[in-house]
């Protein structure tokens, strides 16, 4: 073979390898930025963005620090065993830039606290520069200093539904049980209300028996419209591709208000039954379609053996339909465990995962550090449920919009 | 529809014993709820009386479609109308297109499987989830510390100021479809692929050999032969747009300028149920040419089996 030829194939390969390589890289930073961050602490979430990991933590304030107070309170702040700058609770008592202004103007053993290099004489600018030593000595007073600063408080926090100044697990740690009325400090906060503990809870009570239901209910349903003959069998089937397309928020306040008036708001079987009747069309099109194409003639031979309809519905076509079944069975759990509005809606008494990441977003935007963990924890099952079954996934989807 | 083995005997009632359950839930929560919603979009926030009640002397005032006036021509409505007209047009194809792109591109390579699972998976997340992941990446530091988004840092690194993704109309629309793209080019790719992979090789081959060269065999014989499966993806990914909600909701909230319908329909759900309604309506409108097209669609097929 031509030596050239191969290389001529392996230089034209490199564009396409490229193209795809860069949209796939594009593709996952997003979701990697996340995940990367959810185990970085909570002051480096803040100060440094999530690509910086690896890279040696340059702290804000550092320079600032070097240049003004190394000199005498040595580079790690601990240098001055009685204003130890380590110390949480010597930082403590500065949580402000003018409170450390006003500390630093008062003359240590008679002599000016500052003495070379003095502050600038604008009070503006010594106080920008006061206030990133301030930020430095924070970092200097918590564990955010130490190695890569990578934890998994966040989890921690997220699973409990902190929303302190602090992190849940250091809470516990200092104070014990006093730390907050809210926190026992044991395995019985995961069950805290407004955690994502129990919202792991509320979505698997919901999403498990939403697939099933719609499983067993489609399954019937597609038996008839395969092997039954009936009046309006055809009619009925093509208003059924109709009923798939519509959008669930025009059933949500007729719905809520019949869920109100018989005590069904806020139910776990009312949401099953809303998940269950908004699958259905889509379920028993994709079970039907299947069902249907099953070859004829292992019917007609169990029906001359002597089987009625019920046993070749549970005995033939159930069995036989497993694939199907699988990939329905996939579609409808992921779409459930997605599913925010509806929850939103029938069930925010008990929220799922979804709604619980909303409650936790803070509009000040101070606990991102909370919300990546709190995504991460929503997307774990559903992953592994993805990851796992792909394969049935992805033929649920081919059938459902192409094979018709 | 597949005909019945005749000789299987079933008794009058058999098929509605296996049709009862479904009918039955889907009756009562899909069609009588269907219903209800429109009569309801016809009367005022109370539910009780005509939406003409809500009319104001000397201001215009459609009577019992008041619900729709204010649903088509307020302010806040016509800009939800603009956005979602914007994501259609702009959106829709761009996802296909990225879609089909990828299914082009992974079939020449040998990672075809690891790269189609990392396209794909956005679509096993919730998109509250994707709302948050990209949020993460629209920070903005207005302080005076690094930035944290990674595309603000991007953009500070080449020597740009920060942009407020967010908060900066029109482009937050963009930024929020970008969200979109991401979510949804792995569904199209892979209904993509996988009608490209169905097509008959020698077909390929015969353009190639009358020496039409890459660009055209693509342009002239695979767009064609592919074009029903583009058709019910673009279709597909049209309702998904026009049901947009989760992503504006967790990200902006519809503010700035980034209204949408669902969103403003949820919005109003509580508050002023009659024109949540009427919104309600007009989108299930909008989505009724798609619905007869694919019942179109569905009895050609049947009748070709």
């Amino acid at each position: 073979m031509n030596p050239f030829r191969s290389l001529n194939r392996i230089f034209r390969a490199i564009p396409v390898n490229l193209a795809l390589i860069l949209m796939c890289a594009m593709w996952i930073i997003p979701t990697l930025g996340l995940f990367v961050s959810s185990f970085r602490d909570k002051e480096s979430v803040r100060t440094s963005g999530w690509w910086t990991v690896l890279s040696p933590r340059a702290v804000v304030g550092q320079t600032e620090y070097s240049t003004y107070c190394a000199s005498c309170h040595g580079p790690n702040g601990n240098a001055l065993p009685n204003v130890d700058l380590s110390d949480p609770a010597v930082v403590a008592q500065y949580t402000r830039d003018y409170q450390l202004l006003a500390m630093l103007n008062q003359p240590v053993n008679g002599e000016s606290h500052l003495k070379d290099p003095t502050l600038p004489s604008n009070p503006n600018e010594s106080l920008a520069i006061l206030g990133n030593v301030l930020n430095y000595m924070q970092s200097l007073s918590t564990s955010a200093n130490r190695g890569l600063g990578l934890t998994l408080s966040n989890y921690a926090d997220a699973l409990v539904g902190y929303k302190g100044t602090n992190t849940y697990l250091d809470d516990c740690a200092t104070s014990g049980a006093e730390a907050s009325i809210k926190f026992k400090c044991n395995a019985s906060d995961l069950l805290n209300p407004e955690g994502m503990g129990a919202a792991l809870i509320n979505s698997i009570l919901v999403t498990v028996p939403s697939t099933l239901l719609v499983i067993a209910i489609a399954a019937f349903a597609a038996y008839a419209f395969a092997w039954l003959d009936f009046r309006g069998r055809q009619w009925m089937f093509a208003l059924l591709v109709g009923l798939q397309i519509v959008p669930l928020q025009m059933t949500l306040v007729p719905i809520s208000r019949i869920y109100a008036q018989i005590g069904m708001q806020n139910t776990f079987i009312g949401i099953w039954l809303f998940h269950t009747g908004f699958g259905l069309p889509y379920a028993i099109y994709l079970l039907r379609n299947f069902i249907g194409s099953l070859p004829r003639e292992i019917f007609e031979s169990a029906y001359l053996d002597g089987a009625n309809h019920w046993r070749a519905f549970r005995n033939l076509a159930l069995p036989l339909a497993m694939p199907a079944i699988a990939s329905l069975g996939i579609f409808q759990f992921l779409w459930v465990w997605n599913d925010f509005l509806v929850a939103k809606i029938f069930l925010s008494a008990h929220p799922v995962l979804t709604v619980q990441i909303t409650n936790l977003i803070d509009p000040r935007g101070s606990n991102w550090h909370i919300l990546t963990g709190a995504a991460f924890l929503s997307f774990i099952i559903p992953m592994i449920v993805f990851f796992a079954f792909q394969k049935y996934f992805v033929r649920g989807m081919l059938a459902g919009s192409v094979k018709g | 529809m597949a005909t019945m083995p005749a000789i299987m005997k079933q008794g009058k009632w058999t098929p509605w014993l296996y049709l009862l359950p479904a009918l039955l839930i889907m009756a009562v929560f899909i069609v009588f709820p269907t219903l209800n919603t429109i009569v309801l979009s016809f009367m005022d926030r109370t539910s009780t009386q005509s939406a003409a009640a809500d009319c104001v002397a000397g201001q215009p005032c459609w009577g019992a479609f008041e619900n729709y006036r204010y649903a088509l021509t307020d302010p806040e409505m016509t800009q939800a109308l603009s956005n979602n007209a914007l994501w259609l047009i702009l959106m829709v194809p761009a996802t296909v297109a990225a879609g089909l792109l990828f299914a082009l591109l992974a079939e020449r390579v040998r990672y075809e499987k690891l790269a189609k699972s990392i396209i794909f998976m956005p679509m096993a997340i919730s998109f509250i989830g994707a709302g948050v992941i990209w949020q993460f990446m629209y920070k903005i530091e207005t302080g005076e510390g690094p930035q944290t988004g990674l595309l603000n840092a991007i953009i500070v690194g080449l020597g740009g100021k920060p942009v407020a993704f967010m908060s900066t109309y029109p482009l937050n629309n963009f930024m929020l479809m970008i969200v979109g793209i991401w979510l949804w080019a792995g569904f199209c790719m892979t209904i993509l692929s996988a009608a490209l992979k169905g097509l008959p090789g020698e077909v390929i081959e015969a353009a190639q050999v009358d020496g039409a060269n890459g660009w055209q065999t693509f342009w002239k014989v695979m767009v064609p032969l592919i074009m029903p499966t583009i058709v019910v993806v673009t279709t597909t990914m049209i309702i998904n747009v026009l049901k947009i909600f989760d992503i504006v909701f967790v990200m902006t909230g519809g503010n700035y300028g980034t209204e949408v319908i669902a969103n403003r329909m949820f919005k109003l759900i509580v508050t002023d149920t009659g024109r949540s309604m009427a919104i309600a309506v007009i989108l299930i409108a909008l989505m009724i040419p798609i619905m007869i097209s694919n019942i179109r669609r569905f009895n050609k097929q049947e009748e070709e089996r």
